[in-house]
């Protein structure tokens, strides 16, 4: 059985954000970068599997980005991934998502992956959309959102999560697609051995050149800070004072005091 | 410019969702068809045609039979835009659709500015504008981003949809929401913890500040799905809408799930160490300060009264 996990990395959402000088992107530099959370739950479904079955599938990490994604496929090797793939692009972020998945999907074509798991979404896009576009591309089952996920006798049950607690449970036979939901499981933490050992796995290096075989469908046209809504007030300083100061405005405003 | 409205059933129901898609179409000042997968006993007000799927022929989530269909109509109408909502079905089908029409998919719209599409980015700290190169577009929309001014008033004139429509995912059934300890949606005062309150010992510090103000302890989903607080203490799409006179949001970003959710309520507080954070565009009060800090001192202070 053959398993492949599609990463990207991330900027911490806590961030400090500013647009580039270009106006088409966030300025990238002082970023702090991450897995991206909707990942973690994917790479570690994959290495649950892995576990389920004894051992025996193999996991591939892949990530399309620049040198500094490296990073990200080495914690999901961390993570318990067996080789991880690196399509090299310094200018992804310039890609749309079918630009993406078609990258994945030529790669992934040949390699007849049993399995495929992804983030929902990414952090910084949020575009959910490279998952189904992949599956899609490869002819296979997608199920999107899942927050439960049984693998037995070559096929899955998965839970989708719906609005309002609401879930449905679906059934596909492999080779099929799931996009991992927050709350599907809980990602492990590397180990320090298991760090040192993902340094030795085989980290695959592919140009990007070589995979995009498509033209963009969609473009950013211009990146922005969204609007400030006028009229709430923000309040710094010193704990004590800031205490008294909201106390003064919940007497004054509302009526939890009365 | 004409679009093709996706709407949206379930279990039988019609959902409200369905009348943004219209909104949409009305504020871009498009001609629109609807298509559903639902039924006859339950009809949207809509003064126009609707492609009507039978959702016991076709099933509620069947996305590669909802594709057929959709193609079908798609290939009668050839319509401009594509609109779906931005909800587990529309995200779920919309990049279908974008592969097999070979379409640009636009997520998540908020708004539509200088003929491009106006989606968020990182939380919604950026705002991102998308603009689509294909000749018909998919677009699915941010739910709440587009409301109608009016009632929806209408009958619409069905015309009745079929598709060879094979699924390769199986449908098995509706699993209902869990039953919790409360029922938030009627609390007054609610305080909520979130991810920010880095650790579970941490969220007796929010449940305190909570009790002093005499309310209901809430949550962000992170903290839920680590555990730390019952599931139906979750405040968002996925958990409960509440709409108490006061809000405080104890470190919690204020993602649009999670905005969702309480955008109704009378008065909100923020407490989060970043001034930046996105809840800052909901909050009445924003404090800008460690909620570990601050929320001890504030039952403190406020025991004293
Ligand atoms: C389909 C879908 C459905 C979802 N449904 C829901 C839902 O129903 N409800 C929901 O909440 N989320 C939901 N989410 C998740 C949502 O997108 C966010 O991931 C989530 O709301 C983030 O929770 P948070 O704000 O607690 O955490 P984070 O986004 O991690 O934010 C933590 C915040 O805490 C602040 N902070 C950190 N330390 C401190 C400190 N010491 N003092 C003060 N502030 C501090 C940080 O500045 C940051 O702003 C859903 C997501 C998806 C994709």
């Amino acid at each position: 059985m053959k398993i492949l996990v599609c990463i990207k990395q991330v900027p911490d959402m806590e961030s400090r954000f500013k647009v580039n000088a270009a106006g088409s992107w966030y300025d990238t530099s002082d970023l702090a970068w991450r897995l991206n959370e909707y990942d973690e739950y994917a790479v570690e479904q994959a290495v649950q599997v892995k576990e389920q079955l004894g051992g025996a599938p193999e996991i591939t990490v892949l990530c399309v980005g620049p040198e500094r994604v490296k990073e990200a496929i080495k914690k999901a090797l961390a993570m318990g991934g067996d080789k991880g793939v690196h399509v090299q692009d310094e200018a992804s972020f310039e890609k749309d998502p079918f630009e993406i998945a078609s990258v994945i999907a030529e790669y992934a074509r040949s390699e007849h992956f049993d399995l495929i798991l992804t983030g929902m979404q990414s952090q910084d896009r949020g575009s959910a959309q490279v998952g189904v576009l992949l599956a899609e591309m490869l002819g296979i089952p997608a199920v999107t959102t899942i927050v439960g996920f049984t693998l037995e006798n070559g096929a899955v049950t998965a839970k989708r999560e719906l609005e309002g607690g609401l879930k449905a449970v679906v059934k596909a036979r492999l080779p099929a697609l799931f996009t991992c939901q927050l709350g599907l499981n809980t990602p492990r933490y590397p180990t320090l051995p298991n760090i040192m050992k993902a340094k030795k796995k085989e980290l695959a290096a592919l140009a990007v050149a070589d995979l995009l075989k498509v033209q963009p469908l969609a473009v950013t046209a211009k990146m922005t800070l969204p609007e400030k809504k006028a009229g709430g007030v923000v309040l710094e300083g010193e704990i004590g004072e800031l205490a008294d100061k909201l106390i003064g405005i919940l007497k004054e405003k509302t009526a939890v005091f009365k | 410019m004409k679009a093709l409205l996706v709407g949206e059933y379930r279990e039988g129901k019609l959902l409200g969702s369905t009348y943004e898609t219209l909104a949409f179409a009305q504020k871009i000042g498009a001609a629109a068809v609807l298509f559903a997968v639902g039924s006859e006993g339950d009809l949207p007000r809509f003064d126009g045609k609707l492609y009507l799927a039978d959702a016991g022929r076709y099933g509620e989530y069947n996305p590669p039979a909802h594709k057929a269909l959709l193609l079908e109509v798609i290939a009668k109408e050839k319509p401009d835009l594509v609109v779906l909502s931005h909800s587990s079905y529309g995200w779920d089908l919309a990049p279908r659709l974008a592969v097999a029409l070979n379409a640009a998919q636009v997520s998540e719209v908020v708004d539509v500015r200088d003929g491009a599409f106006v989606v968020p980015a990182c939380n919604a700290k950026l705002r991102r504008q998308v603009r689509p190169k294909s000749a018909v577009t998919v677009v699915t929309l941010q739910a709440g981003a587009f409301g109608l001014t009016g009632e929806p008033a209408g009958t619409p004139a069905v015309e009745r949809i079929e598709a060879q429509a094979e699924g390769n995912v199986e449908f098995v059934g509706y699993e209902p929401a869990e039953k919790g300890e409360v029922d938030l949606s009627r609390a007054e005062v609610i305080v909520s913890a979130g991810r920010g309150i880095g650790k579970p010992e941490n969220v007796e510090i929010i449940a305190s500040l909570a009790r002093a103000l005499g309310g209901e302890l809430g949550a962000s989903r992170p903290v839920v799905d680590a555990g730390w607080v019952d599931h139906s203490r979750q405040v968002g799409t996925t958990g409960q809408t509440v709409a108490p006179k006061l809000y405080v949001a104890c470190g919690i970003s204020g993602a649009i799930q999670h905005l969702a959710g309480m955008k109704k309520s009378g008065f909100v507080v923020a407490i989060n160490k970043d001034k930046d954070a996105p809840i800052g565009e909901v909050a009445d009060v924003l404090v800008v300060a460690d909620v570990l800090q601050l929320a001890p001192a504030l039952v403190e202070k406020i025991k004293a009264l």
